[in-house]
Order: C-alpha cells, then sequence, then structure tokens
C-alpha cells in the first residue's frame, strides 16, 4: 500500500503544474510572432529557415519591400521593409512567460533539494539498480498496452516506465527548458557565452527549446490520460489532499 | 570654475558604480521602473535585479566577423515622415522629411536634463569623436535574429563631454516617431553602447534609423531606438506614458 505524496510533493506538484501550463500557453504565443525555426546563431524571414510552422497567419506571410543588399559591395546579405502588420502579442505573453520561468525555478530547486535531502529522488523516482532490465521494461510496456489499468495507489512506489519518465522530465527535460531559455537572453549570453555556445547558437537553442516543449507536452497528454485511467478522482484526492483512506 | 564639474572616464566610472550600489540597497531611493500594480511588471523588474546583481557588470556582447555579417529585416517605424507608419507623429514626421530632403546636414542632437553642460551636436560633431565599429547580433523580441556592422560613437565619450550629474540614473532617446525610450547608467556607460551613425560600412539607411540610431548589444533590439532627435539625462525614471514601452505593454528592461 502507498504511504500516499507528502506535503512538499503535493505543493510543488501543483505549483509547478501551474507554471508549466503558462509557460506552454505563452511560450506558443511567443512562437506564433515568428513561426520559424533556425539552425545556428542567426536566422530571420531573410534568411531560410530549418521548420516553418504553420501555427498563426504569420506562417509565410510575404509583405516584404524590395531587397536592397545589406553591404555596400554587395554580398548575398539583404535589407528589406516589412510592410506585412504581423499577429504579435509579444508584450504580456514574454512578461508572463518570465514570470512563470521564475515560479518554475525557485519552485523546481524547492522540488529538487527537499527530494533530495528526504531520500525521495532517490527512493521513489531513480530506478533501482537491476531494475533497468531489459526484460522489466518490456514486461511493464505491455502491462500499459493492455486495455486494463490497475486502480491507482495515490503515490509511490511508482512503476518502472513511471519511474524513467519522471526521471526525464525532472533531470532531463526541465532542466534543457531552463538552460536553452537562457541561451536566448542577450545578456546571458554575453555574460556567459558558453550558455548559447554549447547549444551551437541562439537560433540552435530556441529551436531546442521548441522540441523538448513538444517532448514535455506529449509527457502532459499521457500522464493526464494515465491518471484517467487508473481513478482521476482518487489521483487527484491523492495528489491535492495526500494518503487515500 | 566648471572644470570642476567635468565628469572624467573616472569618474563616470564611479557614477555608474554608485547608481549600481543604490540599485541593490534597500532604504535608497527606488530606481526600478513603476509596475503600475502589474503583476507582469513585477517580474521583469525581479529579472532587471537579478541580472544587475549576478552578472559580471562590463561582459561584453559577442563581436563577430565580416564575414558573419547576415540579411536583416527593417521593422517598426521604416520612415518617420511616412504617415502610414504604425507610429506617427505628425511634427516629428514634418521635421524629418525636411532634414532628409537635406541629407540630415541640419539635423543636431539635443543633450539635455541631468548634465552640467547641455547643448547639441550635429553629425558631424558626432563623428568627430572617437568612433567604435562592432559586428554584433541583434535580437528581436519576435524571435528572429540577425549579425551587422554598426559604427558610431560610444554614449558614455558623448554623456562624458556633457558632463553628466553625480545623480544622474536614467538616459532617455526620443526619437523622431515620438517613441521615447531609456535605458540606466549600466547599460548607458557601457563600452558597447554606441550611438550608431553607420551600418555595414556605410551611413546608416532610412529604414534602419537614420541619421542616428542607439546600439545597446545586451538587451533586445527594440531598446535600440531608432531616429533619435534628443537625449534627456534624468535622475529619476520619466514615464513618457503612451509613448514608451511600458504603457504600451512592453517590458522596459529586456535583457532577457
Amino acid at each position: 500500500m502507498s504511504s500516499g505524496h507528502t506535503r512538499w510533493v503535493r505543493a510543488t506538484h501543483w505549483v509547478l503544474a501551474a507554471s508549466v501550463l503558462t509557460l506552454a500557453v505563452t511560450g506558443f504565443t511567443i512562437l506564433m510572432a515568428h513561426p520559424r525555426l533556425y539552425w545556428g546563431t542567426v536566422g530571420n524571414d531573410l534568411t531560410p529557415a530549418l521548420i516553418e510552422l504553420p501555427v498563426s497567419r504569420n506562417y509565410r506571410h510575404g509583405g516584404w519591400e524590395v531587397s536592397t543588399p545589406a553591404f555596400p559591395d554587395g554580398g548575398r546579405a539583404l535589407s528589406a521593409i516589412r510592410t506585412y502588420d504581423i499577429l504579435n502579442e509579444n508584450g504580456w505573453a514574454r512578461s508572463l512567460h518570465f514570470l512563470a520561468a521564475w515560479l518554475l525555478l525557485v519552485t523546481g530547486t524547492i522540488y529538487l533539494l527537499a527530494g533530495l535531502f528526504s531520500g525521495h529522488l532517490r527512493r521513489d523516482l531513480v530506478p533501482r539498480r537491476g531494475e533497468l532490465a531489459g526484460r522489466l521494461l518490456r514486461n511493464d510496456l505491455a502491462a500499459h498496452l493492455r486495455p486494463r489499468t490497475r486502480p491507482a495507489q495515490g503515490g509511490p512506489p511508482y512503476g518502472l516506465l513511471q519511474k524513467c519518465t519522471y526521471c526525464a522530465v525532472v533531470f532531463l527535460g526541465l532542466p534543457l527548458m531552463v538552460l536553452t531559455g537562457l541561451a536566448m537572453s542577450p545578456a546571458m549570453t554575453a555574460a556567459y557565452p558558453f550558455l548559447s555556445g554549447v547549444w551551437g547558437g541562439t537560433q540552435s537553442a530556441r529551436t531546442i527549446h521548441f522540441c523538448v516543449f513538444v517532448a514535455l507536452m506529449l509527457f502532459v497528454v499521457i500522464h493526464l490520460v494515465m491518471v484517467s485511467l487508473s481513478g482521476f478522482r482518487r489521483q487527484m484526492r491523492a495528489m491535492t489532499f495526500g494518503k487515500l483512506t | 570654475m566648471k572644470t570642476g564639474h567635468v565628469i572624467t572616464s573616472r569618474r563616470t566610472i564611479l557614477t555608474g558604480l554608485t547608481s549600481g550600489a543604490g540599485l541593490l540597497l534597500a532604504g535608497c531611493p527606488d530606481p526600478l521602473p513603476p509596475t503600475y500594480g502589474n503583476v507582469l511588471r513585477m517580474a521583469d523588474n525581479l529579472t532587471y535585479r537579478a541580472q544587475r546583481l549576478l552578472l559580471p557588470r562590463n561582459s561584453l556582447a559577442r563581436e563577430y566577423d565580416r564575414r558573419d555579417i547576415t540579411s536583416i529585416p527593417a521593422i517598426g517605424t521604416t520612415n518617420p515622415a511616412n504617415p502610414h507608419e504604425g507610429l506617427f507623429d505628425a511634427a516629428g514626421g514634418a521635421a524629418y522629411e525636411r532634414l532628409q530632403r537635406g541629407d540630415f546636414a541640419d539635423w543636431r542632437l539635443r543633450i539635455e536634463g541631468s548634465v552640467t553642460r547641455p547643448g547639441s551636436y550635429s553629425l558631424s560633431d558626432l563623428k568627430r569623436f572617437p568612433a567604435r565599429t562592432q559586428i554584433t547580433r541583434h535580437t528581436c523580441e519576435e524571435g528572429w535574429s540577425a549579425i551587422a556592422e554598426w559604427t558610431g560613437v560610444p554614449l558614455h565619450r558623448v554623456l562624458e563631454a556633457a558632463g553628466i550629474r553625480p545623480g544622474a540614473r536614467f538616459v532617455n532617446f526620443h526619437a523622431f516617431d515620438a517613441i521615447v525610450d531609456s535605458i540606466d547608467m549600466f547599460d548607458a556607460l557601457h563600452p558597447q553602447t554606441i550611438l550608431a551613425y553607420g551600418m555595414n560600412g556605410r551611413d546608416l539607411p532610412v529604414a534602419h534609423g537614420a541619421p542616428l540610431r542607439v546600439r545597446v548589444e545586451r538587451q533586445l533590439g527594440y531598446k535600440s531606438v531608432k531616429f533619435i532627435h534628443r537625449i534627456s539625462v534624468t535622475d529619476e525614471f520619466y514615464d513618457p506614458g503612451k509613448l514608451g514601452p511600458l504603457q504600451a505593454g512592453w517590458a522596459w528592461y529586456v535583457g532577457i
């Protein structure tokens, strides 16, 4: 029988959930202003894109006045005047994004420290030695594909795939989001150039930021599906009020 | 004696340091921009305070090679004389049109406010100052970026010539399209903060802010105000209302 979620896990879970939701909505709004992704240091409407996302009316909007060489001695660099009035809600979206980012950073740090010192991370999240065997992983995967899901325990111990997924989100996904996010800040990269250098440039960091966002949203969807399949009300009660009786 | 008020490079830096210390000490007059009770602005101010506290003061934005220069879109106001622009000021537009016809020979940059020697400078006056050329990355809040070469006079040299007073904390830029925006003394005295009159080896084109624009390399592109005609130095945050970014919905500090 599960001992239930501890009070600090429940509190940080909901604060983090709120900040991730806010970050997702505002991040997508920011993306809509310029739905083009690039690789390298720079990229803009006058340079080739890696991916163009059809997510707002800014998608392939056109509306550029005749290009002029950006250099007196010719070259391929151009400058063109934009005549199209783009959709741009970044005024509030950026500020709200960073407000939520602060909340994520502070709460995430509290979670990691509490998890480290209480033993929660080692005991409940990190798979034990020998647990990562191919046979066990296959068994757990097969169990997930069966139509019937075991009713919720309302807390740890977690299943093997569950542990792996939570570890990927806590130790890989969210830290990657923070680091690639910081790699886009002009003040941060001036102070610490390696912040964007490790990703191959600020635009690469922006592209990775988007890819990890997609992965995290996929996690949120699967997480919610699993919560529903294992008893939505029980799970919500356990994560909000603690031990199931 | 006038010389008693002359602010040398060293004193300029000291002024910057005092403003910096004031920024971080509780109890000092609060130099943070107003939040209008807006939660979003409080987070912006938190970022501002944190970056000023934690980041090295004079770190330089990366400078690139000539072969790294890329294409660059011209957005926002691209001609203040055009009444169909999103931002248009009739008086500023008329003045700009007249000056542009004369190839900006009659254009002057006024410097006033918390300085000991307010005055005005023509383009050739500004070109007599030691120039700085830098190839830097322009980062737009929209998400794109571009690399270009900018030539101009470091703002700190002009401020030294005007003699900033010790209480000065903000430098405000007034543009022909009626935009007013400001930066703090940290950024104003930064060696890469320049008043640019040249771009990619020629005069600054109209679409990119002719005859003079600011370059603030450690903040987003919209802080590099184009088409400026006046600089005012203030001891307190000056709120230009709807003409400034804050009340128009944009963050004042965008080092992020």
